[in-house]
């Protein structure tokens, strides 16, 4: 059980004790570890699915599970990734605990909508348990028609009910980031005075309430054309397969936007402190997110470039997908520049920085070679978009997740991480990392396909890299849950501000008083601005 | 080629294309990756916090740098745009002298049928250097024909025809994959395709078991299916006479007009009362179940033979 820090003053972890005080807490701060629970065992879940994918394909033949078990583990694989940690990591956790704290707020606007959201995404999540401990779902985590309407045995519904339901905690997360930000500032924190981290939240809490929905029509009518076969996407039903493609892509290219807007956010905020100057170009940073919660929507037909997609509309989205490079772009290249004549700290949030704008810079360029129509007709459904979108979620989305947690840590439990061992496992992540996914851009473009239980002998070599590779990557995620666990009763004691950070959170105690500031804050600079809280300042360089 | 190859062997008039297309690709991400990399490594040394109470002096933002770093990566991604744009535009214009051919995908096999009547399954012999345009149909769910070699790959849908175009330029065996996850046994679904000096090709097909060609099993399928009891010849049936139907506009009922094409034929077939030629009364029933997607195939060709003058290429007949 996490145990306070300072047992004498009273924080939000000591207020109140028992598993009714968390089970019925309306303190978003509570509610956030919550979340953190539920989404690391759902990490751990479809991390463990990942291992057996990667043991099976260190052969070329089907030797370790079955065609149906294989297909079944990368299905949930992806649906446990995807919708019940990818999607809720960043926001519900560390957006939920540090968004209010960060605008000086006492919570989120609807504390109680918040409880409830948690409650959706773990209802949703028992659905989609219970469909994997039954016999699972085969269909991959995209639910492709007429495939998961009328020829998958297995438990599709179980499994589309779960992320139907999940999806509305979602939205209602979205939601109350959104009224938050408008109605709840402190005196003082004007728009263009808010971290980045509240400005991409509030650009994905955007995409939460306007894409969500959609794919919660979307499994509906799957869910009228499996059950009571009204025909809608199966062709023999009167239906159009593609139609599916249109109406999951709308949302599930947004969604990508969600797991990867929240992760810009913390970058910024961790390329700031540990630079201890502002972001360069904060306007254009903050502005990029809008842009690219917006762009967003208008690029999913991407998807369907060899689906029976007119040329035309290929071209028009090939067109619109190279727009969402540019504020993809003006983020890098903004928080490189932050780093000039700055005064840099190597702390261990910092190198997970690093290693996101390292991997995001990949991600985002191979992201534009799958925008190239003539070069995606060759790689899609191989193992480049695979690599592809794995340095986009993992790469980019996990690293600034870990990252985010290493920084905030002593402000969520009062106690700060071992620096060595979390420097190390950072380095072990990021080797991992690459040795996972970099030969997996070869395979495709070798012609690999993906979802393949049994491959040519030809690909063996790099598949064992991968493999190779997914081990390191493990034992790097093992070790952050290991000494996190440590620190909560051995770590040192942390101070209020331990990083020197000038954002609200780390004007108040850690761990935080249950109302999160004594005094409401009045805020009367800028964001970023170091001079208030160290030193002299000094030309470095 | 090496041991270890990075790029799959170059088969087809495509693969040159796209590996070009890919070495420029490559090369602005390598640019920009060790830009980015190396910027990170010097600034971050280079600026390595020294004390800890130093406070960096904060220079004003750069405009000039932010139009700079917009407007440059605007202009790569643009010529990404147009030059992957090219690539795939030749890509869905088949030539008009291509050779045609039928694929059907079912679970978890490809079925190729030649017009000369061959049917291989998991196997398609090609003469070398002449374009072959394929027809595909679906027997079930969505399965995507892929040959890496050649740097091609269409998704086949259930319920309506895609093409795919290529001309081999070298021979040798190929990889067929599918590429769109179609089930248990989806990687299973692979097969060869055999790229064959032109004389060998000729041999090839005249070997094997000869069941009459395309339109002649259509035909047949015809008869069996007393489709010849209404759509009479001489227009006297209760249906339109079929003879040089083939790729002319036909007046609907409903005032619409449409080509007869091959998807127009396939859709008479198994859904009759979509689409009612103007003077007739709705009277077929649906033939959905009863002819397979290769039966529908065969009877175009049959409906084709009939014309007088079946149309060529383009492939926007069929319809991309």
């Amino acid at each position: 059980m996490i145990t306070a820090a300072v047992p004498e003053r009273e924080n939000y972890l000591n207020h109140a004790y028992g598993i009714k005080s968390w089970l019925l807490t309306k303190d978003h701060k509570r509610i956030g570890l919550l979340y953190l629970f539920t989404v690391t065992l759902f990490f751990f879940l479809g991390g463990a699915f990942a291992t057996l994918i990667r043991i099976e394909l260190l052969t070329p033949q089907g030797n370790f599970v079955s065609s149906e078990t294989y297909n079944k583990l990368f299905t949930m694989h992806g649906v446990a990734m995807i919708f019940f940690f990818l999607i809720p990591a960043i926001p519900a956790t560390l957006g939920n605990f540090f968004l209010p704290m960060m605008i000086g707020a006492r919570d989120l606007a609807f504390p109680r909508i918040n409880l409830l959201s948690w409650y959706l995404l773990v209802i949703g999540g028992l659905f989609s348990l219970f469909a994997m401990l039954a016999g699972g779902v085969d269909t991959g985590w995209t639910f492709y028609t007429p495939y998961s309407t009328t020829y998958s045995n297995s438990w599709v519904i179980a499994t589309a009910l779960g992320i139907f339901i999940s999806g509305f905690s979602s939205i209602l997360t979205g939601l109350n980031f959104i009224v938050t930000v408008h109605r709840m500032r402190a005196p003082g924190m004007t728009w263009m005075r808010m971290p980045l981290f509240v400005w991409s939240h509030y650009a994905t809490a955007l995409i939460q309430v306007l894409g969500t929905p959609v794919i919660a029509v979307t499994i509906i009518l799957l869910f009228c054309e499996r059950v009571f076969h009204i025909g809608i996407f199966d062709p023999t039903l009167g239906g159009d397969p593609v139609l599916f493609q249109h109406m999951f892509w709308f949302y599930s290219h947004p969604a990508v936007y969600i797991m990867v807007l929240p992760a810009m956010g913390i970058v910024s905020e961790l390329v700031s402190v540990f630079s201890r100057k502002p972001v360069f170009g904060y306007q254009f940073v903050a502005y990029a997110s809008m842009a690219i919660a917006v762009l967003g929507f208008l690029v999913w037909g991407h998807h369907l470039f060899v689906a029976t997609e007119s040329v035309y509309s290929a071209l028009v989205f090939s067109f619109l997908s190279y727009f969402v490079a540019i504020p993809s772009a003006i983020k890098v290249f903004n928080w490189t520049a932050t780093l000039y004549k700055g005064s840099i700290s190597f702390a261990t949030p910092m190198l997970y920085a690093f290693g996101f704008i390292g991997l995001f810079t990949i991600g985002g360029l191979t992201g534009l070679f799958v925008a190239a129509l003539g070069f995606d007709v060759h790689v899609t459904d191989t193992y480049f978009v695979v690599a592809h979108f794995h340095y986009i979620m993992v790469g980019g989305t996990i690293m600034a997740y870990l990252g985010g947690l290493h920084y905030w840590w002593p402000k969520i439990t009062g106690r700060m991480y071992p620096e060595g061992w979390a420097k190390l496992s950072a380095l072990i992540i990021f080797l991992g990392f690459n040795l996972t996914f970099f030969p997996q851009f070869i395979l495709g473009y070798l012609g690999m396909p993906r979802r393949y239980h049994v491959y040519p002998d030809e690909f063996q070599v790099l598949h064992v890299l991968s493999t190779a590779g997914a081990s390191v990557l493990a034992v790097g995620y093992l070790m952050p849950m290991i000494y996190f666990i440590w620190s909560l009763r051995y770590g040192k004691v942390a101070g209020a501000n331990p990083w020197g950070a000038t954002g609200l959170e780390w004007r108040t105690a850690s761990p935080p008083p249950v109302h999160n500031f004594d005094v409401t804050p009045i805020v009367t600079h800028e964001a970023y601005d170091y001079s208030t809280v160290v030193g002299q300042e000094v030309e470095v360089g | 080629m090496g041991k270890f190859p990075l790029i799959p062997e170059q088969a087809s008039t495509f693969a040159p294309d796209v590996d070009h297309l890919t070495y420029f690709l490559l090369a602005v991400a390598v640019f920009f990756t060790v830009l980015i990399f190396c910027s990170i490594f010097y600034l971050a040394i280079r600026y390595r916090r020294r004390s800890d109470t130093e406070l960096p002096h904060v220079p004003h933002g750069g405009m000039a740098l932010e139009i700079v770093w917009s407007v440059i990566p605007f202009g790569i991604t643009m010529v990404m745009f147009t030059w992957g744009a090219g690539v795939f535009f030749k890509e869905s214009r088949p030539p008009d002298n291509a050779m045609p051919l039928y694929v059907v995908a079912k679970q978890w096999m490809w079925k190729i049928e030649h017009m000369e009547g061959q049917r291989e399954i998991n196997e398609l012999h090609i003469p070398l250097g002449r374009a072959v345009r394929l027809t595909m149909a679906s027997e079930d769910v969505i399965h995507s024909f892929y040959v890496p070699a050649f740097r091609v790959k269409q998704d086949v849908v259930p319920g309506k025809y895609s093409t795919i175009w290529f001309q081999p330029t070298k021979p040798g065996k190929y990889h067929l994959f599918c590429a769109e996850f179609c089930g248990t046994r989806h990687s299973g679904m692979i097969g060869w395709i055999y790229v064959m000096e032109p004389q060998d090709y000729q041999r090839w097909l005249s070997g094997g078991s000869f069941e009459g060609t395309l339109s002649e099993s259509g035909e047949k399928l015809f008869t069996n299916l007393a489709c010849s009891n209404c759509h009479k010849a001489d227009g006297t049936g209760r249906c339109p006479s079929l003879e040089g139907l083939f790729g002319k506009t036909v007046q609907l009922a409903n005032g619409a007009k449409v080509v007869a094409d091959a998807a127009y034929i396939r859709e008479s077939i198994l859904h009759p009362a979509a689409k009612i030629v103007a003077g007739y009364q709705p009277v077929m029933p649906t033939f959905q179940g009863l002819v397979t997607e290769d039966g529908v195939l065969q009877l175009i060709e049959y409906i084709k033979s009939l014309g007088p003058k079946p149309i060529v290429g383009g492939g926007g007949a069929l319809g991309k």
